[in-house]
């Protein structure tokens, strides 16, 4: 069964897409590329901006950040490809730069790139970075090789759950691509609303006390826009958010 | 001063919330931070669950994992690796002759005679047209027509390896030895990054957590042999080494002592590794876990693009931008005199007791001094000395001019009559794997660890070593040849 309905959508045709390269300069919307090392993150930036970074079969290949930018309905969209990691511990130094730049530079999209066959794995990353952002697209990659190995992803069922928008893809064969710009945009723009899936089933005590931190926080910073999981720091004493929240450079 | 007293304002609101914090963590008194993560993978794993089907057998990825247990099988694995790189380092010497000829008649024969003879007609003072034409420009051109044609074939294949998922087994092969010597696994990456550039490779350490292992891969990463000095290693191979064998043997044998190179250079990673972390960088490793991708058929025309705009040209570039002024700096020191003799023949002359007591030469010592911002030009700073020292007649056009041999065997009839032999061949490899790295690694490496105390660890352990190998083998070689 072919779950590419996408394809034949209208928006496939794309004249409004300019690929801008290293263009940068004004932008109106900042985007950030997340992922698992080896998901082919790399292939979407490149992908997206029209640019050739190195593209490597490995993990590890992109520990800084590389940058290039597109326009797409007259608005211009700075893209930031983020190290690949599995998580956001910022347990190394590139977890770090993945973690800080969603934190503080707050993209107006962060578009995370999954493996289709390492769904339960890449989800993990996914659902903390929708635990820091609210506006996400989620790009499940690599699709043409798990079908190819039996494995289908039912990509509606995961966006209602998950409350932001799902593409497959194959970035490699160019699948997928133009309804990720097209989420991009009305994600950025607004017209997209998403409601990221963040509630847990975490132990009751473990429940109760991120929730009264919670509710601390709520009143002295209302316009923060991840609150449990600051919560969720501030209670392992993480002492670099809490210098954050004493900064004010948590909020926009 | 407002905007003080707000923020001071904050941090006061902030204390009752890590006061209650903390008291929170104490009450709940289990692991916060572990049972937070539970809760997030336990979360993922039915969402993960709830939207995937499997259709018809699980026979997913059954043939990755056939070619798996080979290239990653603990007898096969290694051999296989051995017959790879053998298979790149051959069809690289083989392949590169022709092309490299033709390049070398282009732009030496041709378009170098065309621009003396047309500066001579224009009348441009013979120093001047020396200086740009005989140092600056041979120098570029030389560049060009040797490493171009190895490079072209080098890095495409070594690409498509890298595009189909191999090297992610090359470091599951050698993870577990990583680890025995107290580095981490991934260090076997960072390793094989630094075959293609030391520079590079340093900056990808990054993917190591823990800073002791860190500095542990940064450190080692100089025996990984790079784009710089593959030219060299196939280059001297191929005339000193492959010259010891019969025709049809030849190219074989060369690629293996090349290989025997780099496997040299591993065997340095691990016994430094072990080194640093029993001394001066003592501590566990650290535990981690290597995913392997499956495996990808490369795009032919992405790996082309890659291979040539992303390694060759930057690298060829890069030599070109530091053979230029090399060259100028070559014909002034080969063209200036101090006394009766020109600078370059002091320096050699000077060098000559310490490079012939290692089993080189002064020459190759003042070449590897010159070519200190980059790998790349000391072979042709090695060939324009030698014909200016040895005084040769009706080899080159004058002193300081960098020029190019037209085939090997001529290369070899100049090495020769410098003074070379078998011994100085196999130094000059050995050499080439063990020293100091090249300026942009070693700025690279203080960039990485902010530190020069590590940074003049790193450079100058390779070079101790490097000396220290070569004189033990010249002293060898010595006693029984």
């Amino acid at each position: 069964m072919s779950t590419n309905k996408c394809d034949i959508c209208p928006v496939k045709n794309n004249s409004n897409l300019t690929k801008m390269g290293l263009n940068i300069g004004k932008f109106d919307y900042l985007v950030a590329l997340a992922g698992n090392p080896n998901v082919g993150k790399s292939t979407v930036f490149n992908a997206l901006t029209g640019l050739r970074q190195h593209t490597g079969n490995w993990t590890g290949k992109t520990v800084t950040k590389a940058e290039g930018a597109f326009y797409y309905n007259e608005k211009k969209f700075k893209v930031v490809d983020l190290p690949g990691t599995y998580s956001l511990l910022s347990t190394s130094k590139d977890e770090e730069v993945a973690r800080d730049f969603i934190l503080f530079a707050r993209p107006d999209v962060t578009v995370i790139v999954i493996d289709a066959a390492k769904m339960e794995r890449n989800l993990n990353l996914v659902l903390q970075v929708l635990e820091i952002t609210e506006k996400a697209v989620l790009c499940v990659n690599l699709i043409d090789e798990a079908e190819r190995n039996g494995i289908t992803v039912n990509d509606k069922l995961l966006s209602e759950k998950l409350g932001i928008p799902v593409v497959l893809t194959s970035a490699r064969k160019g699948i997928g691509i133009s309804e990720i710009i097209k989420f991009i945009y009305e994600v950025a723009s607004g017209i997209f609303v998403c409601k990221p899936h963040r509630d847990r089933k975490e132990p009751d005590e473990i429940k109760e006390a991120i929730d009264k931190i919670s509710s601390m926080l709520k009143l002295k910073f209302p316009d923060l826009p991840n609150i449990r999981w600051v919560a969720m720091r501030i209670l392992e004493g993480d002492h670099k958010i809490i210098e954050a929240l004493e900064r004010n450079e948590l909020t926009a | 001063m407002k905007h003080e007293e707000n923020t001071e304002s904050k941090k006061n609101n902030l204390e009752d919330i890590i006061s209650e914090a903390n008291v929170l963590r104490w009450k709940s008194g289990s692991n916060f931070h572990d049972d937070i993560m539970d809760s997030l993978y336990k979360d993922a794993s039915d969402i993960a669950k709830s939207v995937i089907n499997y259709t018809g057998e699980k026979k997913a990825f059954s043939f990755d994992k056939k070619v798996d247990r080979i290239l990653t099988n603990k007898f096969l694995g290694f051999p296989v690796m051995l017959l790879m790189l053998m298979g790149v380092f051959w069809l690289t010497i083989v392949g590169a002759n022709y092309p490299s000829r033709f390049l070398s008649y282009i732009l030496i024969d041709v378009i170098h005679t065309f621009l003396k003879s047309a500066a001579d007609s224009v009348g441009i003072p013979v120093l001047i047209s020396g200086f740009l034409f005989d140092g600056v420009y041979l120098a570029g051109a030389w560049v060009v027509s040797v490493m171009l044609p190895p490079m072209a074939i080098f890095f495409p294949l070594f690409t498509l390896l890298e595009d189909l998922g191999y090297l992610p087994r090359v470091a599951f092969n050698l993870d577990n030895y990583f680890r025995k010597v107290g580095a981490h696994g991934k260090q076997a990456l960072t390793m094989t990054m630094g075959y293609g550039c030391n520079a590079a490779a340093v900056l990808s350490a990054r993917i190591i957590d823990s800073p002791r292992e860190r500095l542990i891969a940064i450190i080692t990463n100089n025996f990984s042999l790079c784009n710089g000095r593959w030219p060299t290693q196939i280059l001297i191979s191929t005339i000193f080494i492959g010259a010891l064998a019969p025709t049809y043997l030849a190219s074989i044998v060369s690629a293996s002592s090349v290989v025997i190179v780099s496997l040299l250079g591993v065997f340095f990673v691990f016994v430094v590794s072990y080194g640093l972390s029993k001394t001066l960088l003592k501590g566990e490793p650290s535990f981690f876990s290597l995913e392997l991708p499956p495996y990808r058929t490369p795009k032919l025309l992405s790996v082309l693009y890659t291979s040539f705009i992303d390694r060759t040209l930057l690298v060829l570039w890069r030599a070109i931008v530091f053979a230029f002024p090399a060259g100028a700096v070559i014909w002034l020191i080969s063209n200036i005199y101090i006394g009766d003799k020109v600078i370059a023949e002091h320096m050699t002359d000077f060098f000559d007791p310490f490079g012939l007591l290692i089993g080189l030469n002064g020459i190759i010592i003042v070449a590897y001094i010159v070519a200190v911002p980059a790998n790349e030009i000391v072979l042709p700073t090695v060939f324009m000395l030698i014909v200016l020292t040895s005084k040769m007649t009706g080899i080159g056009e004058g002193s300081g001019v960098l020029f190019d041999m037209e085939n090997t065997a001529s290369i070899e009839e100049l090495l020769r009559a410098g003074g070379w032999t078998l011994l100085t061949a196999v130094n000059l490899m050995l050499f080439s794997l063990l020293h100091n790295p090249c300026s942009t690694t070693v700025f690279n490496i203080y960039k990485e660890t902010k530190s020069i105390k590590w940074t003049s660890v790193a450079t100058l352990l390779p070079l101790f070593i490097g000396i220290i190998v070569c004189f033990l083998v010249a002293f060898i070689w010595r006693l029984f040849v």
